[in-house]
């Protein structure tokens, strides 16, 4: 099954609308939602609670716990702890929970064992199934290990999904660890940039990133028209860097309507669904030159 | 006055929009980006002056091979998975390590000592009278939060904190010590969800809060409007939706110094913040 | 020699695993006397550096050879600097199959190594 992510750099170019979209398009059968910290696709697609296949807690890493009937106050942990995480209060040392990286130092440095590690569960992945098949997952607010969490994504879309040509990938905005852990053995990585100087700085960032695992790069340039100018600088520098321009698509004022009425854009007949058309059409083509 | 975040859980809502022009408007402020994965708005604040620019480092640990005798207590204890050990010295992979210093308290034989390792840069401009704060991650740094901690430590009393996307470590270490917080949606159904997320978060920290409506949008606003409305807050602005101020922004101008009608529209949104903090 | 890959299966005749530090298994398979254990890889739950913690394990292993299809630069590291030698697997072809290749001198040293999915 060849893999393709979707991913963007900068937020807000139309990431999750493209991804949607192709996929009606492209008949997609497998799909996965790997923008964990904020996953988005399922508001786009048809899946409900009652194609729910399985859901499962997500075990971060332990962190850490005082037991206060043990404890002492000496305030050896609170010294030792490097993330501020450990706080005085009421008369009690006491673990933030949300501020614990689990590192498990003020186990370590106290003298009477009154701290130990306790299961962190961060988010849960959930797997929906009707004639396709639909992973993701919803970490917990201000969890860190959102890499691992799109890591498991994945592999829930590999372990349920047999026989599909093609799976598309929405990923997560920015360059950190979660769009690291979704770049990992894909086929193509589809870049969404929008023609500003804000989405062409952080366009040649998220190339970077890509070309780090050496992963085949195409870029679709949305809201092309709204800066010509700027649409000429990202042109320049895709030529430049040896990058595929897949296609381009104009501001289209219908699409915040049809998007937001849970339509999709490949049902309609509006320029940028004409466009998003063509496109879809090359990917195909590029999906099936990867090796 | 005060120091104020901005944050929208989803991006492209219009964060760093609102940051600059805010920022713009506002005498003698301190605009912070702390977006430091993909860093905006010194691109927006133009004829500023490099005042100086400083690395960031955050201290790794480095092995004596002479005093290590080979025990892997450190490699034993490492939670990280950042040590490995496979010739007479263990080996640190320094992407993975959380700096927490739990290797050098387990070492017996004092093998172990801290030393600094560069996780991005820090670079303060002047612009009349302003004063602009932008922090640039390394690639492939994974954290951001001690680049961020770093950004913030230039905060003053009038500040304008433009936090990174979503609701993860990231952002919290933003909003620390925000006085309030201003909430950038859009009229549509992804911003819905994700500023639901910003919510649970700014009202753990118990930090006062408000709502922006960014490319308003009069038969789409009401997505965002009955959500304010079931939380008894208030819509702070609606900057309505227009392509000339999407073209002058892609452009890397403000909008505050290019269309009156909207920066009357950011006046109006810096008052309504001001009778909300004080 | 003892020959480390990683597999989802405790079944020589199934397809050796894309991934390395998150793989649910290890064989480690004896040439010598021709027998196959399997291990449960603990790398899997790691937060992070689970290419660094089961390299880490197949080291303390005596390994000697890695057939894989690919690799994060840490997990190389950490193998290569053991001195254990790294192989491309033959796609399609069964662990068995990968084994004999290997001791026939058939199987190309490893090439696919990337950078690696940072902390988690």
């Amino acid at each position: 099954m060849k893999k393709v992510l979707v991913i963007s750099g900068k937020g807000g170019t139309g990431k999750t609308t493209i991804s949607s979209t192709l996929i009606d398009l492209l008949d997609i059968k497998a799909l996965a939602d790997c923008d964990v910290d904020a996953p988005n696709l399922h508001l786009v697609s048809s899946f409900d609670d009652k194609s729910l296949l399985k859901e499962d807690q997500f075990k971060g890493m332990d962190i850490f716990q005082i037991n206060s009937d043990l404890c002492i106050n000496c305030g050896k942990c609170q010294e030792n702890c490097k993330f501020d995480s450990i706080d005085f209060v009421d008369n009690k040392y006491q673990i933030n929970p949300l501020a614990c990286e689990g590192c498990g130092v003020c186990e370590f440095v106290c003298p009477v064992n009154a701290i130990s590690p306790i299961d962190n569960y961060v988010g849960s992945t959930q797997v929906f199934k009707t004639d396709k098949l639909f992973s993701t997952a919803k970490l917990t607010m201000g969890s860190g290990n959102s890499g691992k969490l799109v890591s498991q994504v994945k592999k829930n879309l590999d372990d349920n999904i047999k026989d599909e040509p093609i799976a598309i990938i929405d990923g997560s905005p920015g360059i950190g660890c979660p769009v690291i852990a979704s770049l990992s053995a894909i086929d193509v990585a589809l870049v969404v940039t929008e023609p500003s100087l804000s989405g062409l700085s952080d366009l040649k960032r998220i190339v970077k990133t890509a070309q780090v695992f050496k992963t085949k790069t195409a870029i679709i340039i949305n809201k092309a028209d709204l800066n010509l100018d700027v649409k000429k600088l990202i042109i320049k520098y895709i030529n430049e860097s040896d990058l595929v321009l897949l296609g381009e698509i104009n501001y289209d004022n219908n699409v915040s309507k049809i998007i937001n009425s849970q339509n999709s854009l490949a049902k309609v007949n509006t320029l940028a669904s004409k466009q998003i058309k063509l496109i879809a059409e090359k990917l195909l083509s590029l999906v099936h030159e990867s090796q | 006055m005060s120091r104020i975040a901005v944050l929208s859980g989803k991006g492209g809502s219009g964060k760093t929009f609102v940051s600059t022009n805010l920022s713009n408007i506002m005498n003698n402020s301190t605009y912070l980006d702390c977006d430091v994965e993909e860093p905006n708005g010194h691109i927006f604040f133009k004829d500023s002056e490099l005042k100086y620019e400083k690395k960031v480092y955050r201290d790794i640990p480095t092995f004596d091979s002479n005093k290590c005798v080979g025990c892997r207590d450190c490699v034993n204890f490492c939670k990280f998975s950042a040590l490995a050990f496979i010739k007479d010295t263990p080996l640190l992979f320094d992407e993975v390590c959380h700096s927490c210093g739990g290797c050098e308290l387990v070492c017996k034989h004092d093998a172990i000592h801290y030393e600094k390792s560069q996780v991005g840069t820090l670079s303060v401009y002047d612009n009349n009278s302003k004063k602009i704060v932008s922090g640039e991650m390394r690639i492939g740094e994974a954290s951001a939060v001690s680049l961020i901690s770093e950004v913030l430590k230039e905060v003053s009393d009038n500040s304008i904190i433009d936090c990174p996307p979503g609701s993860a470590c990231s952002t919290m270490e933003s909003i620390k010590g925000a006085d309030y917080c201003i909430l950038v949606t859009e009229p549509t159904i992804f911003s819905l969800h994700n500023i639901q997320m910003i919510v649970e978060l700014v009202e753990l920290f118990n930090i006062p809060y408000g709502f922006v409506i960014n490319k308003s949008n009069k038969d789409l606003d009401y997505i965002i409007e009955d959500y304010v409305k079931t939380l008894n807050k208030k819509i702070l602005a609606k900057i309505p939706f227009s392509k000339e101020v999407a073209q002058i922004t892609s452009e890397g101008k403000l909008i505050t110094n290019e269309n009156e009608d909207v920066k009357n529209l950011f006046y109006n949104l810096l008052n309504n913040i001001n009778e909300k903090v004080n | 020699m003892k020959i480390a890959i990683a597999t989802e299966q405790e079944n020589l005749n199934s397809q050796i695993n894309q991934t390395f530090g998150r793989a649910p298994l290890f064989l480690i398979y004896n040439t010598e006397d021709k027998t196959s254990t399997f291990i449960k890889n603990e790398a899997m739950n790691a937060a992070g550096g689970a290419g660094i913690k089961a390299s880490q394990f197949l080291v303390d292993q005596d390994i000697d050879s890695v057939i894989c299809f690919r690799l994060g630069e840490n997990a190389v590291k950490v193998l290569s600097g053991a001195n254990i030698n790294l192989y491309s697997a033959q796609a399609n072809k069964s662990i068995q199959e990968n084994i004999e290749l290997l001791l026939n001198d058939k199987l190309e040293a490893l090439v696919d190594i990337h950078s690696g999915y940072h902390h988690g």
